[in-house]
């Protein structure tokens, strides 16, 4: 089976649709859903999946990008650290751009810093082992699909007693977050398209407390077209039922257990703590810190970071953004004063970014 | 513009890299407007024209899978004549050379440029060279110019494109960008992707002599990639073009290293591409006539251009699952060095 073409089978596409269509005519009221994926945001413009859509059935897209929920002061930190002369700091591509309270990265590298971009935190532990006389911060950012890559860069710097490699964590995990949205009143969840990646590391049993304790339906879903109007057929199947059920669209790649070897080194290497997501606050035990035993390869063990008191651009209203309480149209600064050329937040910064999407695959105009 | 330094995006050949020369460069040195911007410059010469154009290659790495940095400037500069409608008479060549740099890389890449320049057809006929220190550039940077003749008084400009007007490509996108992208980084992706870096002149040459005026305008969709240069002509000819997912041309290989990461075929670079845009009536043909050419095998058409709906320049895609989406201009930098 090729899933290049077979899940973007227009036909299939269309049979989806239409039974989206039939179920929504028994819908009482407007639902909205919410994917929490950065990947799904950005497949879901790619695609054109909206406007194909029947009315009652809104989408809409949540805290889903690692780099847009990071706090201001993580890239102050980044950028701080990139300013001492014998720091290399690696990172990837995404972070490069995103404003800090007075810099960015990219600032930084065009005016000299040692900032590299690297697709896997191996990467940077061969410039660790390459580069001994200086040392290499990589920025841990993303969920649980990064997270164990991360933690297995930490595992073998620590078997080949490469000392001058090191992670600024900012990792954080999504099941706590998707719970704190649910508690929010000015949010109505109808139902969760639940992450893809994630969930083959997490496993689909990840959100059964969730959607019982919640009462939410929960459906995790694959990112080509069909796998997504699949998704979004069985969310609103059990909205229509009154159901609260966790299915499974994405099963060729999502195990109920997830991956226990990827979830077996994040133990190792990573603890729960509490993390503040940008737009979000602080949300208790939604973040990755660096066990005890590896706190050698944690920089701000090792450093004393300063940084200037951060602050987010004024107007900049990504965190309501990230919640999915407005959308892209509906910030003052979006395709004006913030683009993806001279963007003022990260979500317009990232290549998940609901903004930057928005902006991308065309809804610049409010015309 | 924003920033007061020069920052990679500028030279990607989207958005950022607009603002530079629509800022700085071409006010102060030209004073040309936008719907003028050709790939050549054509020139009046005693009663007839000249094509003329320039290019500087800063690719990285120097060998990659298909090609070198060598061939690829010649081949890019022939290219820019030929999508004027000229016919490539001679080019020049000026090279910075790092210290340093093997003696059997610069005989290489000297030995491709004379093949390639022999495969299209076309005289080196003056250059330079300079030898910088170590560290002041990085082993080879070369730029080409060349001049063009034309043997007809065709116009082929980005600001032609009329609405009912068919757009074709000779080929399958992105493979360039991609190969790069994969030889600088590493990337073991199973399959080999080579450059498609190619002269185009026996091609387009061919198809203008056979379907003259039908052919409206021609550009090549290096930096940027296929998106940024339809979008660049589409505001230039004041109209709005529609494209079709499932009519791209994509390898396989390309469309999966896309996916993993995280790349569009649209926006990927392109050595040996051709967008065509041409009168309806005979747009069959040329696709025809392309693909009786080694650089034309796969050639389709992928779209069309429209009377404008609201604001001009709007390039939409009809998606793989008949949904629609907007097409914009590269903003950022996807990937530097490319070309």
């Amino acid at each position: 089976m090729k899933y290049s073409t077979e899940f973007r089978d227009p036909r299939v596409a269309a049979g989806f649709l239409h039974i989206i269509r039939s179920l929504s005519e028994r819908l009482e009221k407007s639902i909205s859903l919410m994917e929490v994926c950065g990947t799904h945001t950005m497949a879901i413009y790619r695609h054109g999946i909206r406007p194909l859509l029947p009315d009652p059935v809104r989408l809409t897209s949540g805290p889903g990008c690692p780099v847009c929920v990071t706090p201001v002061e993580f890239v102050d930190k980044a950028v701080a650290l990139a300013r001492l002369p014998e720091v290399i700091v690696t990172t990837f591509g995404d972070m490069m751009r995103v404003p800090g309270s007075s810099s960015s990265l990219l600032r930084e590298k065009a005016c000299g810093a040692d900032v590299r971009i690297v697709y896997s935190p191996l990467d940077a532990v061969a410039i660790a082992e390459k580069n001994p006389r200086n040392q290499i911060v990589f920025l841990g950012v993303g969920f649980e699909t990064t997270a164990p890559t991360v933690a297995a860069s930490i595992l073998d710097a620590a078997k080949r007693e490469v000392n001058n490699f090191f992670v600024l964590c900012a990792h954080k995990t999504m099941p706590q977050a998707m719970s704190a949205l649910t508690s929010d009143p000015d949010l109505k969840i109808d139902g969760y398209l639940c992450p893809a990646h994630v969930s083959t590391i997490i496993g689909a049993d990840a959100y059964l407390p969730l959607a019982t304790a919640r009462n939410i339906p929960c459906v995790i879903t694959g990112f080509e077209p069909v796998d997504i109007l699949q998704g979004i057929a069985m969310l609103v199947g059990q909205i229509v039922a009154g159901e609260a059920r966790v299915e499974n669209q994405y099963s060729r790649f999502v195990r109920p257990a997830g991956n226990p070897q990827a979830l077996k080194i994040l133990d190792q290497v990573f603890g729960p703590c509490d993390a503040r997501w940008r737009g979000l606050g602080v949300i208790p035990g939604s973040g990755l810190i660096i066990r005890e035993k590896f706190s050698r390869f944690d920089i701000e063990k090792r450093l004393d970071i300063k940084t200037e008191v951060p602050h987010e651009p004024p107007g900049c209203r990504c965190g309501e953004i990230l919640m999915g309480k407005i959308t892209p149209l509906d910030c003052p600064l979006f395709g004006t004063a913030c683009t993806p050329e001279e963007p003022v937040g990260a979500c317009m910064v990232s290549s998940e970014g609901v903004c930057s999407a928005a902006y991308k695959y065309g809804e610049t105009s409010r015309s | 513009m924003k920033s007061d330094i020069v920052l990679l995006g500028h030279g990607s050949g989207g958005k950022l890299s607009h603002q530079l020369l629509d800022e700085i460069i071409i006010p102060t040195l030209s004073g040309i407007s936008q719907k003028n911007q050709n790939d050549a410059a054509v020139l009046p010469f005693s009663g007839d024209r000249l094509a003329f154009t320039t290019d500087s290659y800063v690719v990285d790495p120097i060998f990659f899978p298909g090609g070198n940095i060598g061939d690829l400037a010649i081949n890019g500069t022939v290219n820019d004549l030929v999508m004027s409608g000229a016919r490539p008479l001679a080019i020049s060549v000026g090279l910075i050379l790092e210290e340093g740099l093997p003696m059997a890389d610069l005989r290489l890449i000297v030995e491709s440029m004379h093949k390639a320049a022999l495969q299209a057809n076309v005289s080196i006929v003056t250059g330079d060279t300079k030898v910088v220190s170590r560290g002041a550039a990085d082993k080879i940077f070369i730029n080409t110019s060349g001049i063009g003749v034309f043997e007809h008084s065709l116009r082929i400009e980005g600001s032609l494109a009329a609405p009912g007007d068919k757009i074709i490509i000779n080929g399958t996108i992105g493979d360039h960008g991609i190969a790069i992208l994969a030889s600088r980084e590493g990337l073991e992706l199973g399959v080999d992707i080579l450059s498609d870096s190619a002269p185009l002149n026996g091609l387009v040459l061919d198809a203008i002599e056979k379907f003259g005026d039908k052919i409206h305008a021609l550009r090549d969709p290096t930096r940027g990639g296929v998106a940024t240069t339809l979008k660049e002509i589409a505001l230039q000819s004041g109209v709005d073009i529609d494209l079709e997912e499932t009519a791209l041309p994509v390898r396989e290989a390309v469309d999966g290293a896309c996916s993993i990461l995280g790349l569009d075929p649209l926006y990927v670079a392109n050595e040996g591409k051709v967008l065509l845009v041409v009168d309806q009536g005979v747009a069959e043909d040329i696709v025809h006539l392309l693909r009786q050419h080694p650089q034309g095998r796969e050639a389709a058409i992928i779209g069309e251009v429209r009377n404008p709906e609201k604001t001009t320049g709007r390039v939409a895609l009809r998606t793989s699952i008949g949904g629609r989406r907007i097409v914009d201009m590269l903003s950022g930098e996807q990937l530097p060095r490319i070309c």
